[in-house]
């Protein structure tokens, strides 16, 4: 029976695939290290910057196809140059933002359909728009691994070098200026890793579904709980759990009907992200819903806003 | 570059350029450019459903877009805006991706859906987006002065009873309608840059209101004119223009601002975007 249950719920031949393993790997390692730049995103407000990079790097991906280096190397490499742009045309001060961050992001959306016509007249490769925007991650090639781990290990140095004043211009400017924390400093940092970030889950999952592993796991992580470390490991948890079932049942996929066409994997890796952040606010609904029936004030602590974090003992100290 | 099929490409661009500023201008003022980035890949999934099912892409794409905005709104009111907006929008991709993994002209369709294509809108199709475009246009007539007041002093609309939410949701419909439409042009990632440039450099230029939209619209109307006259002539696609355009508008009003009002900045009084 439970041979059979296995079976059902594994396609043959899933754990003896190369390309299975590779995607196993890349998508997890991607997968963990969204997740954990993805919840300083959310926390600083950021998903907008952190969407308009995916775009950024969809362009870099594009280029790197036509003078045929590794994709991810494009990816990488223009989501930093873009996180500098970014700084550079004030994405900092909260006025104006969203417009100066809609701007590179259209430019770069432009530049990225340049690159890919070009890609598809000039070398003649079918696949291209798909393969970068939507990603393919069963095509990418175990050489690929040292790469990505090599990044992936880069992002997080970064992070954990910049950890403490990071954590308090994020819960609290005021106090981080106050005590001479480098804010601008720490906040180009932090684009950096994020743009590295990006430039993973591009491989993973195609770069302009990228948003999807850093925001996804880490807003459903943040509604689940107050504390920041614990947010961190939930985040990671579900990360890796959505894109390791994403790759299984985009594997199971093709064998489901009779014309052996297969569904993306990132289709599969984005849903089951979106599914699980509303059912994670479905608790918070539900309780306030029940204390507006009792004291008719609607208190909804979730609804917008930046979540109430408690500050880690070793920052007020 | 003005006979036969380019005449449709003309007029299509035209209509979708007046509705871009005059939507546009609102987008800018309400700091809305993330939701109107997301809601056009509604039109984008349901291009790909149409193409998939074979039914009328006309009513796919507007039926989607709608569905993108009512989605977009209502989970915006729970939970943080900006996440929401992000995670609908590469759900809203996806799903679009989904339906044309099933079809056999995948690669080329996808492109033209994502990025724009001059040829995009056949001559039946010209009435339907004119039609589109009136709605639109009187939709923001309609809601001009609520829009204002929500946009610019949010307390004293609440006070004489305009409801935030209400406001906010009409609005992202009319952004719905007025996206539906352009996407086979312009396509689903690129209409928004024509909607957030535009305005943006005419709201440098000036601070009343109507001369800005009117502005916003005649620089709308340049800059997808020029994107239809150099993708013609270099046969590159037109989605790089518009962009590249766009953020040229912006650009030009930035610097413009800079040099006329250099102490403009801190008497300004605009509202905080909420993105």
């Amino acid at each position: 029976v439970l041979h059979r249950l296995t079976t059902w719920i594994v396609e043959p031949g899933f754990f003896s695939s190369e390309p299975v393993h590779v995607a196993l790997v890349i998508g997890g390692s991607a997968a963990l290290v969204s997740a954990i730049v993805g919840v300083f995103t959310v926390i600083r407000g950021q998903s907008f910057a952190g969407h308009a990079l995916t775009d950024v790097s969809t362009a870099g991906g594009s280029g790197a196809l036509l003078i045929g280096v590794n994709p991810l190397l494009g990816f990488v490499g223009f989501g930093v140059f873009g996180a500098a742009v970014m700084d550079a045309v004030g994405i900092r001060r909260v006025r104006g933002r969203d417009l100066a961050t809609g701007i590179v992001l259209g430019a770069s959306i432009g530049l990225a359909a340049l690159i890919l016509y070009f890609d598809t007249t000039a070398h003649a490769t079918t696949g291209a728009t798909q393969h970068i925007l939507f990603g393919s991650i069963f095509t990418v090639t175990s050489a690929t691994i040292p790469l990505v781990i090599g990044f992936g290990l880069v992002s997080i140095l970064i992070l954990m070098a910049i950890y403490r004043p990071l954590l308090l211009s994020t819960v609290s400017p005021e106090i981080a200026v106050a005590r001479g924390v480098p804010s601008r400093l720490v906040g180009i940092l932090f684009m950096a890793a994020l743009a590295v970030s990006v430039g993973l889950s591009a491989l993973a999952i195609g770069a302009i579904l990228s948003t999807a592993l850093l925001i996804g796991p880490a807003a459903t992580a943040l509604r689940l709980t107050k504390r920041f470390a614990w947010a961190l490991v939930i985040a990671c948890a579900i990360g890796v759990f959505t894109t390791w079932l994403g790759v299984l049942l985009a594997y199971d996929s093709y064998y489901w009907g009779s014309s052996h066409r297969g569904l993306p994997v990132s289709f599969f890796i984005v849903g089951a992200g979106f599914l699980l952040y509303l059912v994670s606010g479905l608790p918070g609904a539900l309780t306030a819903r029940a204390s507006r029936d009792r004291t008719t004030s609607t208190s909804g602590d979730s609804r917008g806003g930046r979540p109430r974090l408690a500050i880690p003992e070793e920052l007020n100290g | 570059m003005f006979s036969g099929f380019m005449v449709n490409a003309w007029a299509v661009a035209t209509i979708v350029a007046v509705i871009a500023g005059v939507v546009g201008f609102f987008v800018v003022l309400r700091g809305a450019a993330f939701p109107a980035h997301a809601i056009p890949n509604g039109a984008f999934a349901g291009a790909a459903a149409s193409s998939v099912f074979g039914f009328n892409s006309l009513v796919g794409l507007s039926a989607c877009a709608l569905l993108a905005a009512v989605g977009i709104g209502t989970l915006r009111r729970r939970g943080r805006q900006d996440v929401v907006t992000a995670l609908a929008l590469v759900m809203l991709l996806a799903i679009g991706a989904v339906f044309l993994s099933q079809t056999t002209e995948y690669e080329p369709q996808i492109y033209s859906l994502l990025f724009g294509e001059v040829l995009g809108v056949s001559t039946n199709e010209l009435l339907p987006v004119a039609a589109l475009g009136v709605v639109c246009v009187a939709g923001m007539a309609l809601l001009y002065r609520p829009l204002m007041l929500s946009s610019i002093v949010p307390e004293i609309g609440e006070a004489r009873g305009v409801v935030g939410h209400r406001i906010e949701m009409s609005f992202l419909i009319v952004l719905a309608l007025a996206t539906a439409m352009t996407v086979p042009v312009v396509g689903a990632l690129l209409i928004f840059s024509l909607m957030i440039g535009p305005p943006a450099a005419a709201r440098s230029f000036t601070d009343r209101p109507l001369t800005a939209i009117a502005l916003s619209v005649g620089i709308a109307l340049v800059t997808a004119w020029s994107a239809i006259a150099l993708s013609y002539l270099s046969n590159w696609p037109i989605g790089f223009f518009v962009g590249a355009i766009a953020a040229f508008d912006y650009g030009v009003g930035r610097v413009w601002s800079v040099l006329r009002r250099p102490r403009a900045r801190e008497v300004d009084t605009r509202p905080v975007p909420s993105v």
